[in-house]
This record gives structure tokens, sequence and C-alpha cells, in this order.
């Protein structure tokens, strides 16, 4: 009987959680500062911070697995003798699955980690009662341009991940390894196509984006405001966040891609 | 429950000091007063109005006649200490950059911090942080400034200035003020009205003159700093138990 309660008890906190995360994001997607120069400014330097820092771990991530990814495809295409085809591999893997994929959960390490500790801190330290009370929404102001920073960045830095991919993958199969590189580009051309794999890709990395940054920053305004729960807070936002985007990709995938 | 049937008026132009021990809820007094918690029972009326039944636009305006030091400072880290002072005014006026400038050196001078403008938070010691963050409470001229804790971890000369300063303040401008504190000296020698919190009631209630002739134990207790009395030194634990000394 006990157990059941504390299951009910469980149970309960966990909606009230969820519906406590639903209103703040509702209350605080895209509603930036009222003054505009403001905003830009606060925004701009999210986005630097979010996404621009981000790039060197995206771009040397992204080549390495299009190394590998070209090296292990080469290696299985070439018994069947039709290793022409792993600039088709390589586009079609990083396009749909690996490129937002791996760059969300990166992104979740880099990104997302941060952002929780840097709010959780402003919580810690007073600043976010402190915009309270000179009238100033901290929603807006802290946790507005971070969202959104975070929603803009991370599909432009799949992008990017797929694009280094690519390159890296052509300077494995076609420098070293001595695939044609006429028929590495034009077998990739012909297979992918911008309305099923880019597009589908792009709205993989929105969804993520939504979800992790939703995460990272809810769990750094809800943090307990001392040193042990700012690393609770932040060790959350990459636990969940990881687990969210996996649990995610499946769904988009069985409804993207599921109808043979 | 932190508060059971408290009332407490705070006099208008004043310097009022709570005191009260550690953890009897004085931060959550003004963070009550401030509306940023809401009561189970009962209202709170600052100028007129009940603050927890106000709108959140109207509440924000209410708030931007109050001014609040908070216990850390509170800066903005990724600011200037110019930015900080500059950003309520920023927020809350149309007015222009050099006039902006103009109060805002105005402000920090006042504070004695004129020179350090152009620092960052992370520059200043403890007792410069909580100037600074006096200045940006006072940057738009509130109608009443709350102080939590400005004494607390501050060295003999820091805690001097900042008695000096909140009592000119006052003089200067008739600014209400509610001081909250546990240092008794400091706070005796400025406020206007104190008011002692104990266990969720107010035990006394006064001139600091009548508080320092008060024979309440309790009263008498946290003023002179004894370690045994109303209060016990020992926490309450339970005498059946040896907690297993005895094995």
């Amino acid at each position: 009987m006990k157990g059941l309660i504390s299951l009910g008890a469980w149970l309960f906190d966990w909606l009230e959680a969820i519906g406590r995360a639903g209103i703040f994001l509702f209350q605080s997607i895209f509603r930036l500062p009222v003054r505009f120069g403001e905003a830009v400014n606060l925004l701009v330097r999210q986005l630097y911070s979010v996404g621009v820092l981000s790039l060197v771990i995206i771009i040397v991530s992204g080549t390495f697995i299009g190394m590998v990814l070209s090296l292990q495809g080469y290696s299985i295409l070439a018994k069947f003798g039709s290793e022409d085809s792993v600039g088709q591999l390589l586009a079609l893997s990083l396009l749909r699955e690996l490129g937002p994929v791996v760059t969300a959960l990166l992104f979740a390490g880099r990104a997302g980690s941060s952002l929780t500790a840097e709010i959780g801190l402003m919580k810690a330290t007073e600043q976010l009662s402190s915009y309270e009370m000179m009238g100033v929404d901290p929603l807006r102001r802290v946790i507005a341009p971070r969202f959104i920073a975070g929603v803009v960045c991370l599909p432009l830095l799949s992008m990017v991940f797929s694009a280094a991919g690519i390159i890296g993958g052509l300077l494995v199969s076609v420098g070293w390894l001595g695939v044609s590189d006429g028929s590495f580009w034009s077998l990739m051309q012909q297979s992918v196509y911008f309305d099923t794999d880019i597009v589908n890709g792009l709205i993989k990395a929105l969804v993520f984006a939504v979800a992790i940054t939703w995460i990272a920053v809810y769990q750094g305004y809800e943090c307990v405001p001392t040193s042990e729960g700012i690393g609770k807070a932040t060790t959350r936002t990459v636990v969940l966040g990881s687990l969210a985007v996996l649990a995610l990709d499946f769904v988009l995938t069985a409804a993207m891609f599921g109808d043979f | 429950m932190i508060y059971d049937d408290v009332s407490l008026t705070i006099p208008r132009g004043k310097i009022t000091a709570v005191m009260g021990p550690s953890g009897t809820g004085k931060t959550t007094l003004l963070r009550l007063i401030a509306a940023q918690l809401s009561p189970d029972s009962g209202n709170i009326m600052v100028d007129g109005q009940d603050v927890h039944t106000l709108s959140r636009s109207a509440l924000y305006k209410v708030r931007e006649k109050i001014g609040m030091l908070f216990q850390s400072g509170a800066l903005f880290s990724d600011m200037t200490v110019f930015e900080n002072v500059a950003f309520p005014l920023e927020e809350h006026t149309q007015l222009s950059a050099v006039e902006i400038k103009k109060i805002v050196l105005e402000k920090l001078h006042s504070v004695g911090l004129r020179g350090a403008a152009y620092l960052r938070p992370s520059e200043l010691s403890g007792g410069m942080a909580r100037r600074v963050a006096l200045a940006r409470a006072i940057a738009l001229d509130p109608e009443l400034v709350m102080f939590d804790e400005p004494f607390a971890g501050q060295d003999p000369i820091s805690k001097g200035v900042l008695v000096e300063l909140i009592r000119k303040l006052n003089d200067a401008t008739g600014i209400t003020s509610v001081l909250v504190s546990h240092d008794v000296e400091e706070s005796l020698s400025i406020a206007d009205h104190v008011c002692i919190l104990a266990g969720g009631f107010v035990i006394a209630e006064g001139s600091p003159d009548e508080i320092r002739a008060s024979d309440n134990a309790q009263v008498k207790q946290f003023l002179h700093g004894e370690p045994d009395g109303p209060v016990p030194f020992h926490y309450p634990e339970d005498l059946g138990s040896d907690q297993g000394v005895s094995q």
C-alpha cells in the first residue's frame, strides 16, 4: 500500500513538473525584451556563445565521423564491387541520421550543460530575483534569448556537421582509397533528394533543438540554487537531453521513413 | 509554516529594522512585501495597494518604486558596474544616454565608487559590490528600499560605510527603508523603528531605546548574544534514545 501511495505521489510530482515546464516554455517562447536594440544585442550574444563556440567540436567530430564511415562503408561495399557508391552511403546516413542525432548529442553536452549551469548560477546569486525586483521579467531577458538561440543554432550546426562529414569521407575514399571523384559525387547527387533527405534531417534537428534547449533552460531555472543543485541540474540536462534525442529520433524516423 | 498571524507596520519615511535569529524568515518577509512569494492567508499593503491581488504588469509597476539590496549584491555578472546601475534606468525611463550617464555617475559618486564605474563585478570586493548594488537599488529614486542583511560578512570598515550610507540616504531623500539584519549594534544605531521576530511571531516592537530596555527574556538573549536561554543551545532530539552509544 505504501509503495502504491509513493508511486502515485511520484506520478503526480512528475505530471506537475511536466505541466510547469510546459507553461514555462509557453511563457518564454518568442518573448524577447521589449526594446528592439537590446533584444538584438542579447540574441546575438547568445547565438555566438551557443552556436559559434560550438563550431569547433561540431566540425572536428563531423570530419572524423565522415572519415570512419567511408572507411567502414568502403570495406563492405568493396566486397560487392560497388565501392563507387560510398558517396551515396555517406550522404544519406549523414543527412538523415548521424548529422541531426550526433550534433544534438554533442550540443546537449557542449551548449545544454553550459546553459543550465549559467542560469542556475544566476539563480544562486539572486540575479534572477534581482531582475524580477526591478520589474524586468527574467523569462524575457534571460530565458527567451537563450531558447531562441538554441533552436536557431542546432539545425544549422547539423548541416555544418553533415558537410564536414562529407568532406572527411571524400578525403578518405577519393584521396586515399582511390574511389573515382566523378562517381562519388554523381551517385550522391542521384540518390539524395532535397525534400525527403535534407528537409527531413532539418526537421529532426529542429525537434531535437526544441527538446534540448527547453530541458536545459528549464533545469537551470528550476534548479536548487546551491552548488550541489546546479551540479545535479547540469547532469540532468545532459542525461535527459540525450535520452530525449534518441527516443524522438526513433519516433521521427518511423514517421518519416517507416512506410515501405 | 513560517509566520503565524503576524501583523507589522512599516512607517513611511523612516528606517525600520527587522531583526531576529537566522531562519526566522526575515528574507521571506521582504519577498512577501515585494510579492515574489504569496501568503497563504492575509494581505500585504504597499502604499495603499494589496500587492498580491495585482496583475503581473501592475505589480511590475509597483516594483519600479521599490529598490532592493540583496544579500549577495546580485550584480549582473555579464555587465560592468556602470551598466548595472544604468540597467533600471534604461528599462524604465525614456532618458537619453547622456542623462542616464549623468545619473549613474552621480549615484556611483554617492556610494564613493565613481572611479570603479568600468570595472566588472568579479573585480570588486564584497563591500564594494554591495555599495554598487545600493547605487543600483536607488537608481530610479524609489520610495521604498529593502536591505537584506546588508552587514552580513562585511569587515568593520565596510559595515561603517554602509551604516553611514543607509542613514544618509534616508535623511537626504526621506526614503522608507526596511532593513533585515541580525547585526544588533549596527541595526539599533540607525533604525527609527525596530521589530524583533522569533518563532513566527513579533516578540518586540518599538524604538531602539524601548527595545534595549525590554525585559522579555527572548529579546534579551538575542540582543546580548547569550548562547543558552529561551532559544536552547541544543537542537531538540529524542531523549528516549541514546543513539546507540550504550552498545
